[in-house]
């Protein structure tokens, strides 16, 4: 049985060439063929791809989707992100746990169902959602759940459980999925009716020099969130020596409650992967790579399709539209459940099949990325824009949106509304009108950028989506007026919390201590003091982390506690005994007391 | 750029190379910048986040950051040791340290920067977690309660020893130091006398047999604060 596994494993490793740049696909193959990465996959990896066994188990343990414990043949993996929260999950989760009889975390005796939580799937505007193996099921309620579980028992088919199709591409066989891409409003840039191919074409036209030239001047700024110049990073990354270059695009999509690249993957990959060309034509790279999320992989067989049809029709691998000196191709690369490998460093790492660690900069990814060579990571909606750009103009781009932020952004909007959904706004439109357009005038309270943005209250409603405002990278959450403000941010740390990599101690240890006194506040057991100790050590974990999570991660702290203070003040105590609020003189004398078996006549 | 030039620490102005990182240059000017993860030879590795500077007014890991000329360095500032002792005081309360019978006692370098920043004991609630103790190997053994992942040791053994016993597993608050076999540092190449051994700043990774050697009074921060070999370098 054993040798049985070692000869599987080290075939999974030939069929990647033995090469430890596919080490994430590796473990994730293994982990889907044998329910594991077991020590003696470990040992067989790295046996058979020459690398120290630690290297492998290094990797192995860092991602969600891979473990060395076996898990089911089936995994039902449920949301469980604030906005499930809001949409009812809890009585969901009863319900899986009653029908398969075994609690989260679990596995049935039979081996057949393993339950698990997972953080957003991107699926915040149908939620509850879950994803069972690849399928990803939306709108769940829990006479849904017993049914998919007892469907899974009868038929141990993930696929037998889509019923009824999505619209657009997810009705394509080749993707066969229930979501609904929930494009609620389009706008000129990302949305617009025009014909594939038309920037790629105009691109060629000019010089490479000439398509940068003319990002920049448009103004494009990042649609992942950081808002970098595309058009710096391009000549960056075009201006550094090596011949070698790569285009990354981060489809990672992990902030939760954004879920706009989804809808782009699923019915406008050929703008997307008509960008990454454009890009690679400009900087001069070869290779291009497509960063997708594992809980995206129910996409892979269209997105895979699209890539074969371009090589076809020549628009992708040599000489691409007869030009002789520009060849290009893409491949893609799967993660396996990490929020931190969407930092573009930590994406890199990954690639190149390690822990998601972020790195050390400098060197910045344009001098050395991938492999040490130069390379530009950019989100998928600024790809996409890019196409349009091109086409239209660096002008025609600069006159659409406000001042300091040319063209539009895409909105993933979901919670306490009434059409949740992917809305395309130019640059510039107040929170005001947006709440207005989803049904939810009477919102109490909107987190923007998702939980490493901001909280704002009905008093900022006024202010506007762009850089130079209320920046985000698309995420937009809800929350009514009876929604409890620190049960969200009590979330938020948790999830930062799971995610962290864990490289950089403030970030690491400094979270977990903020989600304590978050806790002692809402367990009525804070005091002032806490308040501002709480304050500091947000301040201390914001300057002093390594990355951009840890460098955001107090966030759901920080700015309640600027927009919602009294939420916190109204839970604060004063002390009765003397002692601490946060200290319980009964609990640490219990242990004593029962030994002892008596109880304390100073302190009873 | 020029190969030599100058910057300012703290409104000292002082020499750096091209290619040398701020906590280097420092060092040769006698001004010590507190530091864990950072060791001569071994790899810069930006971790405790410990040498936490201003640059211009922007937080950098001085251990990585590279000297630039005319560059603004705020090292010893209030706030910056606020923020310092909030960082050794949450890797004292992550782990589990006992440093009156601990062996690395007063050669330790954790222990050493709780006493030069004037940390009596940590204000936050310690953690108290579950973590395992390897002793399997007839000359080393490896107490995971005081490892405070710096990596030294997985750099050390990588590029000094050229054998890789050392590497991280898990993530997050999860995240330990693990070695390269199924489980035990006995089935590992390590030897008592790798580099690997030598670099661990705390009581994590320790020799056997030579506890408790030296005795009080003796041990290497008994009498001058750490950092004060770099300091006695000033002008
Ligand atoms: C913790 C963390 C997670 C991130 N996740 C994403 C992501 O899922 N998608 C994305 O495009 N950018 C993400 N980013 C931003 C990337 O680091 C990077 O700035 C971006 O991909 C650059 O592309 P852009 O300039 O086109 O936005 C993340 C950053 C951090 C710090
Ligand atoms: S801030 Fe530090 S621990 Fe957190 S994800 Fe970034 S590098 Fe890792
Ligand atoms: S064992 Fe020692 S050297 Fe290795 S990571 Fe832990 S504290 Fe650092
Ligand atoms: S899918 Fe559940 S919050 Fe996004
Ligand atoms: S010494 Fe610079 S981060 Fe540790």
């Amino acid at each position: 049985m054993s040798n049985d596994l070692s000869a599987a494993v080290k075939e999974i490793c030939l069929q990647h060439n033995n090469d430890r740049i596919y080490l994430m696909d590796i473990l994730r193959k293994v982990q889907v063929d044998h329910g594991s990465v077991s020590d003696e996959a470990i040992d067989a990896i790295a046996d058979a791809v020459s690398i120290p066994r630690v290297e492998v188990e290094s990797t192995a343990t860092f991602y969600a989707f891979l473990s060395k414990e076996k898990k089911g043949k089936i995994v039902i993996r449920l949301c469980n992100d604030i906005i499930d929260r809001l949409a009812g999950v809890d009585v969901v989760a009863k319900a899986f746990k009653e029908e398969l009889g075994v609690d989260f975390g679990e596995t049935t005796a039979d081996g057949l169902i393993t339950l698990e939580y997972t953080p957003c799937i991107g699926m915040s505007d149908q939620a509850p959602a879950a994803l069972v193996n690849d399928e990803v099921i939306t709108y769940l309620s829990s006479d849904k759940a017993r049914e998919i579980v007892r469907t899974l028992k009868k038929t141990g088919d993930p696929k037998k459980l889509v019923s009824r199709l999505g619209d657009g591409n997810n009705a394509s066989p080749l993707v066969n999925s229930m979501v609904h891409n929930n494009i609620r409003k389009k706008g000129d840039v990302i949305f617009a009716d025009y014909p594939d191919g038309a920037g790629l074409k105009k691109a060629l036209t000019m010089s490479p020099v000439e398509v940068i030239n003319e990002v920049t001047n448009a103004r494009l700024r990042g649609r992942g969130g950081a808002g970098f110049p595309a058009g710096m990073k391009w000549q960056f990354t075009r201006a550094a020596e090596d011949p070698e270059k790569y285009i990354i695009c981060n489809a990672d999509e992990g902030e939760p409650g954004t879920f706009k690249d989804r809808v782009l993957l699923t019915d406008y990959p050929e703008r997307l992967f008509e960008g990454m060309t454009i890009a690679g034509y400009a900087i001069g790279a070869q290779q291009g790579i497509l960063y997708l999320r594992a809980e995206y992989a129910y996409l892979s067989n269209l997105l895979e399709n699209v890539l074969a049809k371009k090589r076809k029709d020549g628009v992708l691998g040599k000489a691409i539209l007869g030009k002789k000196a520009f060849d290009f191709d893409i491949r893609i690369q799967f993660g396996a459940g990490a929020y931190v490998c969407g930092e573009e460093t930590a994406l890199i790492s990954s690639c190149e099949g390690s822990r998601g660690d972020p790195k050390n900069r400098p060197p910045f990814p344009a001098q050395k990325g991938f492999m040490g060579h130069p390379t530009c990571v950019n989100n998928v909606e600024t790809y996409v824009a890019v196409v349009r750009l091109i086409d239209m103009g660096a002008a025609w781009f600069t006159s659409i949106g406000s001042k300091g932020s040319s063209g539009t952004k895409l909105l993933s909007i979901s919670g306490d509304c009434h059409a949740p959904g992917v809305y395309e706004y130019p640059f510039g439109i107040t929170i005001k009108q947006l709440l207005q357009d989803v049904g939810a005038e009477d919102a109490k309270a909107v987190q923007i950028g998702g939980p490493s943005g901001q909280m704002i209250g009905k008093e900022d409603f006024n202010r506007t989506i762009c850089y130079d405002d209320l920046a985000t990278g698309g995420s937009v959450m809800i929350f009514g007026a009876d929604r409890n403000i620190l049960e969200v941010a009590d979330y938020f740390m948790e999830f930062f919390i799971e995610e962290s990599c864990g490289y950089c101690t403030p970030c690491r240890v400094g979270n977990v201590l903020l989600k304590g006194y978050l806790e002692r506040v809402m367990n009525g057991q804070a005091e002032e003091a806490d308040l501002e100790v709480m304050k500091s050590l947000a301040r201390t974990v914001k300057t002093t982390s390594r990355c951009g999570l840890g460098q955001t991660s107090p966030n759901p702290i920080l700015t309640t506690l600027a927009k919602f203070y009294p939420e916190y003040t109204k839970l604060l105590k004063t002390s009765k005994d003397g002692f601490k609020p946060s200290f319980n003189i009964q609990e640490v004398l219990q242990e004593s007391q029962s030994i002892t078996g008596r109880k304390s006549v100073h302190f009873s | 750029m020029a190969d030599n030039f100058t910057f300012i620490i703290d409104g000292t102005e002082i020499p750096a190379r091209q290619g040398q990182t701020i906590l280097k240059a420092a060092d040769e000017a006698g001004i010590y910048i507190p530091r864990l993860c950072n060791k001569d030879g071994l790899e810069p590795y930006g971790a405790c986040r410990v040498c936490t500077v201003l640059v211009n007014g922007r937080p950098q890991s001085a251990c990585t950051q590279p000297a630039q000329p005319g560059i603004i360095v705020e090292n010893d500032t209030e706030e910056l040791t606020e923020m310092r002792k909030q960082l050794i005081e949450m890797l004292f309360v992550e782990g589990n340290h006992f440093c009156m019978f601990c062996e690395k006692s007063g050669n330790c370098e954790l222990q050493a920067l709780g006493y030069r920043l004037g940390i009596a004991a940590p204000r936050f609630p310690f953690m108290f977690p579950q973590r395992e103790l390897d002793a399997t190997h007839p000359e080393v053994f490896v107490d995971r309660n005081r490892c405070i992942l710096c990596g030294r040791c997985v750099r050390a053994s990588r590029d000094q020893d050229g054998k890789n016993v050392f590497q991280f597993t898990g993530r997050g608050i999860k995240k330990r130091i693990s070695v390269n076999a199924t489980s035990r540092l006995a089935d590992t190449e390590l030897k008592s006398a790798d580099k690997a051994v030598a670099a661990c700043p705390v009581g994590s990774i320790l020799k056997k047999g030579v506890g408790y050697a030296v005795p009080i009074g003796e041990r290497i921060y008994d009498h001058k604060p750490i950092g004060s070999d770099i300091e006695s370098k000033a002008k």
